[in-house]
């Protein structure tokens, strides 16, 4: 029985203190953007509201076990936050103004439940800034990731390392040189002006969409799918998508994302093979949210500024999304969202995915054209889907041997290990006269 | 990972809510409902109608019985559900424990069944999807109409 060396009082208190470990982290979860938003307000740096926020956390840690946890955790959490903020000033030998009527203020307020972090439309305006200074351009792409799922998303450090596959000391090490880029760069705690609004709120998309492709298209590793990650930036679009309510582009992005996401079921077989899309089985796609990513689009268009770049994309995803088969789709009008698509913002992938369209509505040659332009181009140089998509269209145009030879090229240049074999087994599968 | 929070409540929470004003309690579900969606993590919920206007199907004889409401053995009534998605059984349970509900009155948390959690090559399994994606076809064709 005693083969651990602690005894039954410690195993007791070990197991409170993980309950209340794994308590600390759901309400994280649910408060983080609101507690750091609210404390950036007072404090005026994020950096030093996530610090508060991380000490209110272990204070937690503390007394939670021995007191239960409090009714409204959040707002303890904050409270002993602000208490530690006036603390901290009070040490302070040359405590300025500024932050003696500050302590001041804070202290008026202190209570349990202080007011302001219950008035809802003031939350919600203190954490669309979070959400942007999170995503501010001084930041890396990187460091805008990881700040973002940490006070935005209200992830721990290993579960953002856990997502991106890196070590733990590397995420730390990109939040706390986040916070000190942000302190010196001055950025102010508010939404951006005018003028910056369109390129900010892309970036803050940007980041989102990037967290869900590392779950959708992880770019290395051994999984071909990692469904938590994506489910992680889709409760970040929602969320984000809420609190912008009259931008049809986050909702686009959420309608994408449904979409996408709606086809996990069906994109790996048992053995981890990713499976393409037309040979998935249609019937293990997600129709709830199917429908979840319908409404949204829908909610976008009513918008009535048209489609952007988010609205396109997941216009063509719900074309996939609806059709009762990989025949049966409206390939014609996957073509036109394309090129319309391709208008709006020219990319060699966008022009790649035409292609693709392109060869199920009107066939593999005039596909192939399309792509053969690319490839002189050099603009997808390395690009592991040009060779595989190449190679895809010479099979069907039986010309087996350059195919081959197309499908080995793609499966040299992928990261992902279980579409390397896929693209090996579609290679070694093509047989016949040589081309 | 999916919840669903089954909302259910006895004599004494139905009564107790029939003395609230009807407002308020609107008020504090929606603001509730409205934090769950601002969240990000509502799939989906339903509130149920008085049981007076359902009934039930009793499958202990055969043919089944049906007989209309009141039940009289039901301690507890199920009055409606939410379906949310979260990233561990303590955050269904923290988002459980903010439901304005009174004495009476509780909430059955079940996690939802994923593809996973079955065999896929049961062959009822597989016929299941086939019809949701049957019914699915049916729809699209009507929205395409």
């Amino acid at each position: 029985m005693q083969a651990d060396a602690s005894g039954p009082v410690e195993s007791a208190r070990d197991a409170d203190a993980d309950r209340a470990r794994r308590a600390i982290a759901a309400v994280w979860r649910i408060e983080s953007a609101r507690i750091v938003a609210t404390l950036t307000r007072f404090t005026g740096d994020v950096g030093q509201a996530e610090d508060l926020a991380q000490e209110a956390m272990l204070e937690a840690l503390r007394q939670w076990p021995v007191e239960g946890v409090p009714n409204s955790p959040g707002a303890w959490l904050t409270a002993v936050a602000k208490r530690r903020a006036i603390d901290g000033w009070r040490r302070r030998e040359r405590l300025d103004e500024r932050y003696a009527a500050m302590a001041h203020d804070l202290e008026q307020q202190g209570g349990e439940a202080s007011g302001d972090f219950f008035d809802p439309d003031t939350i919600d305006d203190d954490v669309l800034r979070l959400v942007f200074v999170a995503c501010h351009p001084v930041l890396s792409r990187e460091a805008q990731i990881a700040l973002t799922l940490r006070i935005v998303g209200g992830l721990s450090s290993e579960e953002i390392a856990r997502a991106f596959l890196v070590p733990v000391a590397t995420v730390q090490q990109r939040i706390v040189r986040a916070k000190k880029t942000l302190a010196a760069a001055k950025v102010p705690f508010a939404v951006p002006e005018p003028q910056d609004y369109a390129e900010r709120l892309g970036s803050v998309l940007s980041v989102i969409y990037l967290v869900f492709n590392e779950g959708y298209l992880p770019a290395a590793g051994t999984e071909w799918v990692r469904p938590d990650v994506s489910a992680e930036a889709l409760r970040l679009a929602r969320m984000v998508a809420n609190l912008m309510p009259r931008e049809p582009e986050a909702w686009s992005l959420v309608a994408l994302m449904e979409f996408q996401a709606s086809r996990f079921a069906a994109r790996v077989a048992r053995d981890g093979t990713p499976i393409p899309l037309d040979e998935q089985d249609r019937s293990r796609w997600d129709r709830a949210q199917i429908e979840r990513g319908r409404i949204a689009l829908a909610r976008a268009d009513r918008l009535g500024r048209g489609r952007a770049s988010y609205g396109l994309q997941a216009a063509i995803a719900e074309c996939h999304a609806v059709a009762p088969t990989a025949a049966e789709t409206d390939w014609a009008r996957i073509v036109v969202l394309y090129e319309a698509l391709g208008r709006l913002a020219p990319s060699p992938v966008v022009e790649l995915n035409r292609a693709v369209a392109v060869a199920m509505s009107t066939g593999p040659a005039s596909a192939l054209r399309v792509v053969d332009d690319l490839e002189r181009s050099g603009r997808l140089a390395g690009y592991p889907g040009l060779p595989a998509v190449r190679g895809e269209l010479l099979a069907r145009l039986g010309r087996t041997l350059e195919a081959r030879g197309e499908l080995e090229t793609a499966a040299r240049l992928t990261g992902n290990e279980r579409e390397r074999a896929a693209l090996l087994a579609k290679a070694a599968s093509l047989r016949g006269p040589a081309g | 990972m999916k919840y669903m929070l089954i909302m259910r409540a006895n004599d004494q929470g139905i009564e107790a809510y029939q003395d609230m004003d009807f407002n308020e309690i609107i008020a504090a579900m929606g603001r509730y409902n409205e934090s769950l969606i601002k969240a990000g993590v509502l799939l989906a919920g339903e509130g149920l109608t008085d049981a007076k206007e359902g009934f039930v199907v009793d499958f202990d004889s055969t043919p089944p019985v049906v007989t209309d409401g009141p039940y009289a053995e039901a301690k507890e009534l199920f009055n409606g559900f939410w379906i949310i998605q979260v990233s561990s059984k303590e955050e269904a349970a923290e988002w459980a424990k903010r439901c304005p509900l009174g004495p009476g009155a509780r909430l059955e948390v079940r996690r939802v069944t994923e593809l996973e959690d079955f065999p896929q090559d049961n062959e009822w399994i597989q016929k299941e999807a086939q019809w949701r994606a049957d019914a699915e076809a049916v729809q699209s064709a009507r929205s395409a109409e």
